[in-house]
C-alpha cells in the first residue's frame, strides 16, 4: 500500500522527530512511504481567517502535489479536516477542481484513523504500558470529521490509562489566528484546559496548532507537563513491540 | 443597547483582567446549562428531531409569504390587533401609540429579548412611564443598569455575592441573605408591579400561523403574569418566529426547552389565543401583536446566510461556546452574544458595525452540533470573515502577510527558504521581537522552537 505523507508544515518545523515516528510506524504496518517533496501548507490559516483566495491557491498546489497518490495521511486532525472538509467548499464555482478535490478528499486520513480505519490495525504493541496520558481531541478532528475513538483505542491497546479529563473535548484556544487576534480569551481557554487537567505523565493531542499553544502556555506558567505528539507516543507504542 | 461590537477585542480582554468572576460565573452556569442539554437531548432522538425542525423552519422561512399573511388574519379573527413594524422606530412608535391610547403609566415586561433589540425600555422611560422588568435575572440587571448577558439568563455574569449585596444596598436585605430571601423580596415587589400595570410586554417563542397562537415559554411564572394581569398585552414578535401547525409546537415547545435549559418543558408554557372573552373571568381586554422585521428580511434575501434565521433564540450555542464562557455576552457589545450573535449582528446591522464578531470564535464547532435547529454557525462565521476581508475590512497590513505567506506556500522553493530562514534567526526573535504577530503570540506564551532540523532535512537524509 503506498502512502503519501502530508507532513503538514507546523509538523515539518516544529515537531519534526513526530513525522519522522510516523514514516517509521506506516512503514514498519506494511506501507510504502512518500514524501512528495513539493508538499507546504494546507491553507488553513487563510481558510480560517477569510481570505479564501489565497486559501485556493494553496488548495489547488496540494491537488497538484498529491494528484497521484494512493493515500494521503496526515499527522494533523486540523489539516487532515481542511484537506477532507473545506477543499471542496473552495471549488463550489469550479467543476473540475471541485471533482478533483472530492477525489483527494476521499483518500486523506489522519494518521491514527488511517490506522484503524484502513489498515484495520487496533493493537500497535504494549510500548505504553503504566502510562497515564491525558488525550486533547482536536476539535475539527472530532467534530467536522468524528475522529473520536481512535487514538483513544490504539493508545489504550497499547497499555496507556488515558484518564479521563473533564475538558479533553473542549477547544484549547488556539484556533488558528484566532490565538494572536484574539490572545487573552485565547489563553483564557488554555487556562482552563490546564486547571482541568488531572495528574498525568504526559499530553498528547493530533494537532501541532494546539500541541504550540498548550506547550507554550505551560511553560510560561512554569507547569511541569510534557506535550508529545500523537505520531511519537504510537510509534512509542508499537517500537517497543517492532523491537521485542 | 447601544451597539458597541467594533470593541470587542479591547472588551473581551478587559473583562478577562478587569472582571475574572464573570468568567468563573458564566463557566460554571454554561457547562451546567450544557451539560444538561446533552442529557436531555440523549433522551430523544436527537437528530431526527433535529432534522425535523430544520426542515419546519425551512419550510416556513421560504413560504413567509403565505405564512404571515395567515397568521395575521388568524390573530385578527382571534381578537387580536396585528401591527407591522419594519424596524426598531416604527416598533418603538407602535409601541409608544398603543401606551398612550390606553393610557398607560406602568408597564410590566415578561423576558424578551426583541425588546432589548428594538430599544423598548429607554423608549418607554423616555416617555415617563415606569418599567419594571418581571424575570429574577433581567430585575436584577434593570437595578444594576446593565443589558442581558445571555439570551436566556440575563444575569449569567453575576455571582451571589454580587446579588447580595445589590439588594442590600437596594432593599436592605443583609449580606448574608439566602437566595431564597432574595427572591422573596423581589417576588413581593414584582407582584405590585403586576397588580399596578396597565400594560404587559412579552416577546413570543412561537407564533403559529394556523391559529394565531402565540407561544410563550418560562421558569418564573412572570410571563404568564404580564401577559394576562395588565389590561393591555402587547407582544413583540420577529417574523421569523413563525410555525405553520398548531401541532409543531409538540416538538418544538421540547425541543428548544432541551436545548436552553436541559429541561423536557418549560416549567410554564402559555398558548395565548387573544384577549379575554366575555365569559372568561381574567385576561387582557385588548392584545396587540407586532410583528417585527427590523433587517430580518434582508438576512432572509441573502442566499448565504439566510438559515441564521432558523434561530429559536435558545442559547444553547452561548453554552456551548467556549469562547463566550471566557467573558460572557457583555464584551460582545451586541444585544445577541455567543455564537449566533456573530452571526446575527453582521445580518441585521451591517458587518461594518460589528466586524470583530464573527472573528471571536475558534471554530470548535460545538454550537452547531447543540444547535437545536443545526444552524451551520462555523460556516456562517467564515463566510462573514470571507466577506469582510472582500470588502476590505480586514487590515491592510494582515492582507498583505497573508498573500506573501500564499505566495511562499505554493513555491517550494520559497517555502523551503523560510523553513531554513527560521533555524537562522536568533533564539531572541521567536521570544520576544517587534514582529506584531510574534509579540502576540510570546504574551503569555513561551517563545516557539523550532525543531533543530526540519522533517524535510530528516527526510532527504534518510529515516
Amino acid at each position: 500500500m503506498r502512502v503519501a505523507l502530508f507532513v503538514t508544515c507546523l509538523t515539518d518545523q516544529f515537531f519534526a522527530e513526530a513525522g519522522v515516528a510516523a514514516v517509521r510506524l506506516l512503514r514498519s504496518l506494511g506501507c510504502e512511504v512518500e514524501f512528495p517533496e513539493g508538499q507546504t501548507c494546507c491553507g488553513q490559516p487563510a481558510y480560517n481567517a477569510g481570505y479564501w483566495n489565497e486559501a485556493r491557491q494553496m488548495a489547488t498546489h496540494t491537488l497538484e502535489v498529491f494528484n497521484e497518490a494512493e493515500y494521503v495521511v496526515l499527522p494533523s486532525g486540523s489539516c487532515t479536516t481542511m484537506v477532507r472538509a473545506f477543499y471542496p467548499e473552495l471549488y463550489r464555482d469550479t467543476p473540475q477542481r471541485f471533482t478533483q478535490a472530492e477525489a483527494l478528499s476521499h483518500k486523506t486520513f489522519e494518521l491514527a484513523e488511517f490506522i484503524v480505519k484502513v489498515l484495520g490495525v487496533t493493537q500497535l504493541g504494549e510500548g505504553l504500558r503504566g502510562q497515564h496520558i491525558a488525550y486533547h481531541h482536536g476539535c475539527h478532528a472530532l467534530r467536522e470529521l468524528g475522529i473520536k475513538n481512535e487514538p483513544l483505542t490504539l493508545l489504550k491497546n497499547a497499555g496507556a490509562e488515558v484518564v479521563n479529563w473533564e475538558a479533553a473535548q473542549e477547544c484549547c484556544g488556539f484556533g488558528g489566528l484566532f490565538s494572536v487576534k484574539l490572545p487573552e480569551v485565547a489563553l483564557s481557554m488554555a487556562d482552563r484546559k490546564l486547571q482541568t487537567l488531572p495528574k498525568v505523565d504526559y499530553l498528547t493531542s493530533a494537532d501541532g496548532g494546539c500541541m504550540l499553544h498548550l506547550a507554550g502556555r505551560i511553560e510560561n506558567r512554569k507547569l511541569k507537563l510534557p506535550v508529545k505528539p500523537l505520531a511519537s507516543v504510537l510509534w512509542e507504542a508499537h517500537a517497543h513491540q517492532a523491537e521485542g | 443597547m447601544q451597539l458597541k461590537a467594533n470593541q470587542y477585542p479591547r472588551e473581551s480582554a478587559r473583562v478577562l483582567r478587569e472582571e475574572p468572576q464573570v468568567r468563573d460565573s458564566v463557566t460554571a452556569a454554561t457547562l451546567n446549562f450544557d451539560a444538561k442539554r446533552r442529557q436531555m437531548y440523549g433522551e430523544i432522538e436527537a437528530e431526527t428531531w433535529r432534522g425535523w425542525a430544520e426542515a419546519v423552519k425551512n419550510h416556513v422561512l421560504t413560504h413567509l409569504d403565505t405564512y404571515l399573511p395567515q397568521a395575521e388574519a388568524a390573530l385578527q379573527s382571534n381578537g387580536v390587533q396585528v401591527h407591522w413594524a419594519e424596524n426598531a422606530e416604527a416598533a418603538q412608535r407602535i409601541v409608544a401609540e398603543i401606551a398612550r391610547a390606553n393610557g398607560v403609566k406602568k408597564v410590566v415586561k415578561a423576558k424578551t429579548m426583541v425588546s432589548e433589540e428594538l430599544g423598548i425600555n429607554p423608549l418607554l422611560e423616555s416617555l415617563g412611564l415606569e418599567v419594571l422588568e418581571t424575570d429574577l435575572g433581567e430585575y436584577i440587571i434593570q437595578l444594576l443598569g446593565q443589558p442581558p448577558s445571555h439570551i436566556v439568563g440575563p444575569a449569567i455574569h453575576l455571582n451571589l455575592e454580587q446579588i447580595r449585596e445589590l439588594f442590600h444596598r437596594k432593599f436592605g436585605t443583609p449580606l448574608e441573605a439566602p437566595p431564597e430571601d432574595l427572591a422573596g423580596v423581589a417576588r413581593k415587589l414584582l407582584r405590585e408591579g403586576f397588580l399596578q400595570a396597565e400594560m404587559g410586554i412579552s416577546g413570543g417563542n412561537f407564533l403559529v400561523a394556523e391559529t394565531g397562537t402565540l407561544a410563550l415559554i418560562e421558569n418564573e411564572g412572570n410571563i404568564r403574569l404580564s401577559t394576562s394581569a395588565p389590561r393591555i398585552h402587547v407582544a413583540l414578535v420577529g417574523i421569523e418566529k413563525l410555525l405553520p401547525r398548531f401541532s409543531d409546537l409538540s416538538v418544538f415547545l421540547s425541543l428548544t426547552a432541551r436545548a436552553a435549559t436541559g429541561q423536557r418543558l418549560g416549567t410554564f408554557v402559555s398558548l395565548i389565543q387573544g384577549p379575554r372573552r366575555p365569559h372568561e373571568p381574567d385576561g387582557p381586554e385588548a392584545v396587540h401583536v407586532v410583528l417585527v422585521d427590523n433587517g430580518r428580511s434582508s438576512v432572509l434575501a441573502d442566499t448565504e446566510a439566510w438559515e441564521t434565521l432558523r434561530c429559536v433564540r435558545c442559547a444553547a450555542c452561548l453554552n456551548a461556546c467556549p469562547v463566550y464562557r471566557q467573558t460572557g455576552g457583555h464584551a460582545y457589545g451586541y444585544v445577541y452574544s455567543g455564537p449566533i450573535g456573530a452571526i446575527l449582528a453582521p445580518g441585521l446591522v451591517g458587518l461594518e458595525n460589528t466586524k470583530p464578531l464573527p472573528y471571536a470564535s475558534s471554530l470548535c464547532g460545538a454550537c452547531f452540533q447543540a444547535c437545536p435547529v443545526r444552524i451551520p454557525i462555523p460556516k456562517l462565521l467564515l463566510t462573514w470573515r470571507n466577506r469582510a476581508v472582500e470588502q476590505g475590512l480586514q487590515p491592510k497590513a494582515e492582507g498583505a502577510a497573508i498573500r506573501a505567506y500564499a505566495a511562499a506556500m505554493t513555491r517550494p522553493w520559497a517555502y523551503t527558504l523560510g523553513s531554513k530562514a527560521l533555524r537562522m534567526l536568533p533564539k531572541e526573535a521567536l521570544d520576544n521581537t517587534v514582529l506584531p504577530v510574534v509579540k502576540a503570540w510570546t504574551e503569555g506564551r513561551a517563545g516557539l522552537k523550532p525543531s533543530p532540523k526540519s522533517f524535510r532535512e530528516l527526510w532527504k537524509e534518510g529515516i
